[in-house]
């Protein structure tokens, strides 16, 4: 059984707000899928599956009714909540409902206001107690990845400033990016230093928003309107301490996800032509890179460097629409907007200064929860039919 | 000079409640699996390698090494240092790196355990050796 070639990604909507005090959430939500829908040519009474994750409000009883999904034809629901890449996990388990004929239009939401003020509690885990009091947040969690990279491979702040460089001259041309402004190396390294080696500038944006889609089968998305893009390949893994054996931080649960992704889809990482790549910050994105096999482990501040992910510059073209390093990170989720900008890259939709030429296959792959502390990953392979 | 940072006493819960009052007469105790032999951190009653539900608490030393380490720079509590630090005995751990100058903090580096008060159970921090 392979998911591959049996789910087309029909609609997609990314919320153009990045500060949204006048909406509630449950609105974002409603937003986000109005546009996904039309953006395929759908109506809601064509859902019959739907997907939502923790920024939900109630989760998906209430995200149901609340929408006015049609209960007599909804039949599968799916709230796998895996932080900032549910909603790619989301678009593998929606292939998966789809190839087994469980359901046939299938929303994925994800929307919230975190600009707007604080975000809701998580639960706690079994760890609760033996953790809570250290104060681990995104900033130092992450900056503890980057220190032990930078002590086991000699990775430099010069070098992880190249990937925020390169995602700012994508935002440049993104009219709804919060932070449009080309920055330099010096840029980065000289913005204050939040969490030691992370500086402000390798931290993505807080905003508000959201994102949609559409996934549907094959006969179906040959019925509408839009450049028919479709998944082949998909990865989901997942990352702890394990009771603290063999700690290493320098690697992610991407080194599962990623090759489940490759085998699946039967390509490798040369044919891959545009990479949404999640960037939480900018040692994310480094790790991924290498986790994913587009380099060696150890070698990814090289390959970042001297502009090697700017779109038609570098050999990897990646987050061309600012990333979240720049544009968008809606929620503090980054997943949806990956998956958002590789269709648009696909259709050809997007800008045309960051466009990749002939753009037939994309990977779009995201982490969620704290990548030094417990995480997942997953990662989905795109094509254009 | 501000007031010491105020630590939440942990919940406890039957699991891992002799971790709690073992802490509470200062001994440090991790889990040790008598079918696979490993050591683990945080204490569960199975083993997370093996899955046996033979796992018996032992006294650490406190003894460790700096494996990684992030200095937030602000916080409403002022600078402080993540850290995961491995254990002489094996397992590697989340805390926090304190009493010392912040800055200084190294790879590598040897540090011991130090207890912090709370209204329960004190917590396990570590400070440099």
């Amino acid at each position: 059984m392979t998911i591959k070639g049996k789910a087309y990604i029909a609609g997609i909507y990314e919320h153009p707000t990045r500060h949204a005090p006048d909406k509630s959430t449950a609105q974002l939500h409603a937003e986000v899928a109005k546009g996904a829908l039309e953006d395929a040519g759908l109506t809601k009474d064509d859902v019959d599956g739907y997907f939502c994750a923790g920024d939900a409000p109630g989760g998906l009883w209430p995200m149901v009714d609340y929408l006015g999904l049609n209960t007599r034809k909804l039949r599968h629901v799916d709230s796998t909540e895996t932080g900032g890449c549910s909603y790619l996990i989301h678009l593998g388990h929606a292939a998966e409902a789809i190839a087994a004929g469980k359901c046939s239009v299938a929303l994925v939401t994800l929307a919230g206001k975190p600009r707007t003020g604080p975000m809701p509690p998580r639960a706690a885990g079994a760890e609760a107690d033996f953790e809570s009091a250290y104060g681990a947040t995104t900033h130092n969690a992450y900056g503890m990845c980057a220190m032990r990279h930078m002590h086991d491979y000699g990775t430099t702040s010069e070098q992880l400033a190249w990937i925020k460089v390169a995602a700012s001259h994508h935002a440049q041309y993104n009219p709804h990016a919060m932070l449009k402004d080309v920055v330099t190396v010096e840029d980065v390294l000289n913005s204050p230093m939040i969490s030691d080696p992370l500086h402000r500038m390798d931290c993505c944006v807080v905003t508000d928003g959201g994102g949609a889609m559409i996934v549907t089968t094959p006969e179906i998305a040959k019925r509408l309107k839009k450049p028919l893009v479709r998944l082949i390949g998909h990865g989901e893994a997942m990352k702890g301490p394990r009771g603290g054996k063999d700690l290493d931080l320098t690697y992610s649960a991407g080194v599962w996800s990623g090759p489940r992704a490759f085998e699946e889809a039967g390509v490798t990482q040369k044919d891959i032509k545009y990479a949404s790549i999640y960037d939480s910050f900018t040692i994310t994105v480094l790790m991924q890179l290498e986790d994913l096999g587009f380099c060696k482990k150890g070698e990814g501040g090289k390959f970042v460097a001297d502009g090697n992910l700017i779109s038609g510059v570098g050999k990897l073209p990646f987050n061309t629409d600012g990333g979240g390093l720049c544009s968008n990170h809606p929620v503090n989720r980054g997943g949806m907007t990956k998956i958002l900008e590789a269709v648009r890259q696909l259709r050809g939709e997007a800008h045309p200064k960051v466009q990749v030429p002939n753009c037939d296959l994309a990977i779009a792959h995201g982490t969620g929860g704290l990548l030094g502390v417990r995480h997942a990953a997953s990662t989905c392979i795109l094509e254009r039919v | 000079m501000a007031e010491p940072k105020k630590y939440n006493a942990p919940l406890i819960n039957p699991e891992t409640a002799p971790f709690w009052d073992a802490a509470k007469q200062g001994r440090f105790m991790i889990k040790r699996c008598t079918a696979c032999g490993e050591p683990h951190y945080f204490p569960r009653s199975i083993c997370p390698f093996c899955f046996s539900d033979k796992t018996v608490w032992e006294e650490a030393s406190g003894e460790a090494t700096v494996y990684t380490y992030s200095l937030m720079r602000k916080s409403p509590t002022g600078p402080y240092a993540i850290a995961y630090v491995t254990l002489k005995e094996g397992p590697s751990l989340q805390t926090n790196i304190v009493d010392c100058d912040l800055d200084t903090i190294k790879i590598g580096q040897k540090v011991k355990l130090v207890w912090k008060p709370t209204d329960g159970a004190p917590l396990p921090f570590f400070t440099v050796a």
